[in-house]
């Protein structure tokens, strides 16, 4: 409200001495007061926006992996985003540790995109990271790229076996979410 | 400061003198807040003015973050307000102040305008600023009317069949236009969704019309407890810092009794039945209007023809747009009114009678008290005022505020 | 200032006035609660309890759709508790497939209802729909002294005396319908749902019984009444903390305003 504007103009017409002082601590201390009272009204305003507790409720989600066989993929929806679930053949891992040493445009190994002894698991968020469109190669039989991972028909995006760019114009290996292995094959994103 | 009344203002800091040249606001806002001359005798009830436009305010700022998180559809309104309560963060402080925020925005209202009916502030040169003013209650009513129903329970289903029913009392057409306004056959989905859209626009229809009651206020100047025009700069302070000082005091303890209510008995302006989920088939045994409805509603029930009630209803609004023509009075204040002084509190006697009334079923000893609490109402308005101000005689006036002030001063 | 005052509190008393014009027929009977009054909170053990009495009773019949398992964790139960409740529970969803389907509960699911929907509900209680008791609390009258009242209020209608009718005020044509039972608390004294709760009928865990709380009829109201008041505002606590608060610091900052008007009114009067 006016309170700063307050001060301002009585700071011409206040008396003398001690009286100069009081009077003006009690105006800065009220206007003070009423700043923080307002920013303290406001944050319920903007808090009000932040995701609410039903959808952080969701926000972390448990799957099963039993039934996944070897060079299958399964997609599940995360965040309002696919997610792809990989189970790699031996060959897909050799391939993909293989690369580690040639010309990445985002270098990262392939040990550090799964977990310690779980190599044959990829988890993977299916959005390219070109203009955000979900890349194809989660079904049997479909475009897989020049690499063999995923490949992005929006803009011609080859991904590779650990879900890395490899050519085209996405500049970001394909993002690993937060995942653990809980016990009983039950995976646990986010 | 004061000295400086009129003129035009120095700003020392660069970028606002650039603004100003180009469009003065700042000018503005330092004649029309900062020096504005306003009477130096007000008292506290002068402060509700701006106690309504904060409330305004409030509503307009909680009500647009509720509607990020309403679905206005009768399968999931009800379970969406109550989804904001739960899990939207901080969801049931902004939905609390909402809906306590409209019993206080009326309050604050008809303090203000109680205020103006003693102190004769729609008088002449007024009459428009009071028309603007009685407007602005008019869309409040609408406004509070259509929010009631948004959390789609069984008051704000039932409340908007019947108040929607009563546009059948219009001859003829009165069927067509009760099915035109719920957009079927019942107060259904399409009814609740254009409720929701008219809810979310009519707030800034009044912030315009506020505007024009502020602006008119702004050329008349405003009335004080006297009712004597000032005569000089003797007689006005500027606005600021003195009325912003004394009218921030006044707001802030009306927003410390608003906060008791949010915080500590946010229901106790509603219905537990607001709580049960609209059912069509189902009514309550018991249906009453928003408090703030209910001196209407009882005058409504009052009359014992459909369309006679209607009519009344309407007709205890449209006698105060002609308020300002038949208060034949020659003085405005009620301190130099000795009858009408009393006759003000009978006045507000009645509407309490009449809320009563409207909050009780239409039996036994409410009836004939609600006709009776009607008539007074219309016999003060129509009757009362243009006779009373002919017969009474005002006490003499003071010569100006500045003397009357000093006076009491003295004492 | 002292005028204003006056008339406040004088609008105040007229406000109230509908509140208490409409009441229940019958003086509910008196029972304390620890979440009542402006600083009054829930007793989580009794809320547990409650819930336990719920589950085991209520949740037959009695849908809560807008409470989340999760939201027994605000209760004290832990997350492996909360995971083993949800998943105690069948939710109807959509398969990967596109079927509808069973699959166990998840705490991210509202409280399963115990019916398809209305007309299954009716269909499987003479006709009667068991209502939804996320708000019951809140929407009846002082609902959580006419929980606690409905569930002790049950009486034998064949065994009532002349005089307790009277007591009563029963309308002399008063007939019990079949498949109806008599209670003092409810409107018009016939309810459709049988008494519920009974001496004994739930079997509270060791805390509880080393803790000397009691599994009769009046406990068991209590707690069920407890567990219900919370899910009818589970941000209530949350509500009273802010608003002292926010009341705290209103007046000060109101002691403040009036200190500045005082100071800048002082050469004007």
């Amino acid at each position: 409200m006016a309170t700063s504007n307050k001060t301002a103009s009585l700071g011409g017409h206040a008396g003398h001495g001690d009286a100069v002082t009081r009077r003006d601590f009690l105006y800065v201390a009220t206007a003070a007061t009423g700043a923080v009272g307002a920013a303290a009204a406001t944050w319920p305003l903007i808090n009000n926006l932040n995701p609410a507790a039903d959808t952080l409720a969701l926000a972390s989600i448990e799957l099963s992996l039993k039934g996944i066989e070897v060079g299958q993929s399964i997609t599940v929806k995360w965040r309002g985003k696919p997610v792809f679930v990989r189970r790699r053949s031996p060959e897909e891992i050799a391939k993909a540790q293989a690369d580690d040493k040639a010309a990445l445009p985002d270098p990262e190994t392939d040990a550090k995109r799964v977990k310690k002894d779980k190599a044959e698991w990829l988890v993977l968020i299916g959005v390219c990271t070109h203009l955000g469109c979900v890349p194809s190669g989660q079904q049997v039989g479909s475009e897989r790229g020049e690499f063999g991972g995923w490949f992005c028909p929006c803009h011609g995006s080859h991904y590779d076996t650990s879900g890395r760019i490899r050519k085209g114009p996405a500049p970001k290996n394909l993002e690993v979410p937060d995942y653990s292995f809980l016990d009983g094959d039950v995976l646990k994103i986010g | 400061m004061a000295s400086t009344q009129g003129g035009p203002p120095a700003f020392n800091n660069a970028v606002v003198r650039w603004i100003d040249k180009r469009l003065p606001i700042f000018t503005f806002m330092h004649h029309e807040y900062g020096v504005f001359p306003t009477p130096r005798n007000f008292n506290y009830w002068w402060s509700f003015g701006g106690i309504a436009m904060v409330m305004l305010i409030i509503m307009i700022v909680t009500g647009i973050v509720l509607a990020m998180n309403y679905t206005p559809h009768i399968d999931f309104a009800h379970d969406s307000v109550q989804r904001i309560h739960r899990d939207v963060n901080h969801g049931w402080l902004v939905q609390y102040l909402h809906m306590n925020g409209a019993s206080f925005f009326f309050i604050a209202v008809f303090i203000h305008i109680f205020r103006g009916l003693y102190y004769g502030s729609y008088k002449n040169p007024r009459e428009l600023l009071w028309i603007l003013g009685v407007t602005i209650l008019l869309l409040m009513m609408a406004t509070a009317f259509m929010g009631y129903v948004l959390p789609w329970g069984q008051m704000s289903f039932w409340g908007a069949t019947v108040i929607t029913n009563l546009f059948s009392a219009i001859p003829v057409i009165g069927p067509d236009i009760v099915t035109f306004l719920w957009g079927g056959f019942s107060v259904d989905n399409p009814t609740l969704n254009r409720f929701f859209s008219l809810h979310f626009v009519l707030p800034f229809v009044i912030v315009g019309v506020v505007v024009l009651h502020v602006a008119a206020m702004h050329v008349a100047g405003s009335n004080n407890p006297l009712g004597i025009d000032p005569k000089g700069p003797q007689d006005t302070l500027p606005f600021s810092p003195y009325y912003v000082t004394k009218d921030g005091f006044s707001l802030l303890a009306f927003l410390t009794i608003f906060a008791i209510f949010v915080f500590f008995a946010p229901d106790f302006f509603g219905e537990p039945d607001n709580y049960i989920k609209a059912n069509p088939l189902v009514t309550p045994p018991h249906i009453v209007p928003e408090w703030y409805f209910l001196p209407f509603y009882a005058i409504l029930r009052a009359v014992p023809d459909k369309l006679g009630g209607v009519l009344a209803m309407f007709g205890a609004i449209a006698v105060l747009y002609i308020l300002p023509w038949l208060d034949t009075a020659r003085v405005r204040s009620a301190r130099f009114r000795p009858i009408y002084k009393w006759f003000f509190w009978v006045l507000v006697l009645d509407c309490f009678i009449l809320g009563y009334c409207g909050a009780n079923p239409p039996e036994g000893y409410f009836v004939p008290l609600s006709q009776v609490a009607t008539l007074y109402y219309f016999f003060h308005f129509l009757i009362l005022l243009p006779v009373l101000g002919k017969l009474e005689r005002p006490l003499p006036l003071p010569n100006s505020i500045a003397e009357s002030v000093l006076k009491k001063s003295a004492i | 200032m002292r005028k204003l005052l006056a008339a406040a509190a004088v609008a105040l008393a007229a406000l109230s006035a509908p509140a208490f014009a409409e009441g229940p027929k019958v003086k509910l009977l008196d029972v304390k609660f620890s979440f009542e009054g402006p600083f009054g909170t829930y007793d989580y053990k009794a809320v547990q309890r409650g819930f336990q009495v719920y589950k085991e009773v209520c949740a037959a019949c009695h849908s809560l759709s807008l409470v989340a398992y999760r939201n027994l964790r605000d209760i004290g139960l832990s997350e492996a508790a909360v995971k083993a409740i949800a998943a105690e529970v069948q939710i109807r969803d959509l398969n990967d497939a596109g079927e509808m389907a069973e699959r166990p509960g998840r705490p991210a699911d509202r409280f399963r209802a115990p019916f398809a929907n209305e007309a299954a509900a009716r269909a499987a209680n003479n006709g009667a729909y068991p209502p939804d008791l996320s708000l019951m609390v809140k929407a009846r009258l002082d609902g959580a002294r006419y929980l606690y009242s409905l569930m002790l209020g049950y009486e034998d209608y064949a065994k009532l005396t002349d005089a307790q009718k009277k007591e009563l005020k029963l309308a002399a044509d008063f007939k019990l319908q079949p498949n109806m039972q008599f209670n003092k608390y409810f409107p018009g004294f016939q309810i459709a749902m049988v008494k519920p709760l009974n001496d004994g009928q739930i079997a509270y865990n060791e805390e509880a019984t080393t803790a000397g709380i009691k599994n009769d009829l009046p406990q068991l109201a209590k707690d069920l009444t407890h567990f219900l008041a919370w899910a009818s505002e589970p941000k209530m606590e949350e509500r009273k903390r802010t608003g002292v608060k926010a009341v705290i610091f209103l007046l000060i900052l109101s002691g403040l305003f009036y200190a500045v008007k005082r100071k800048v009114w002082a050469d004007v009067h």
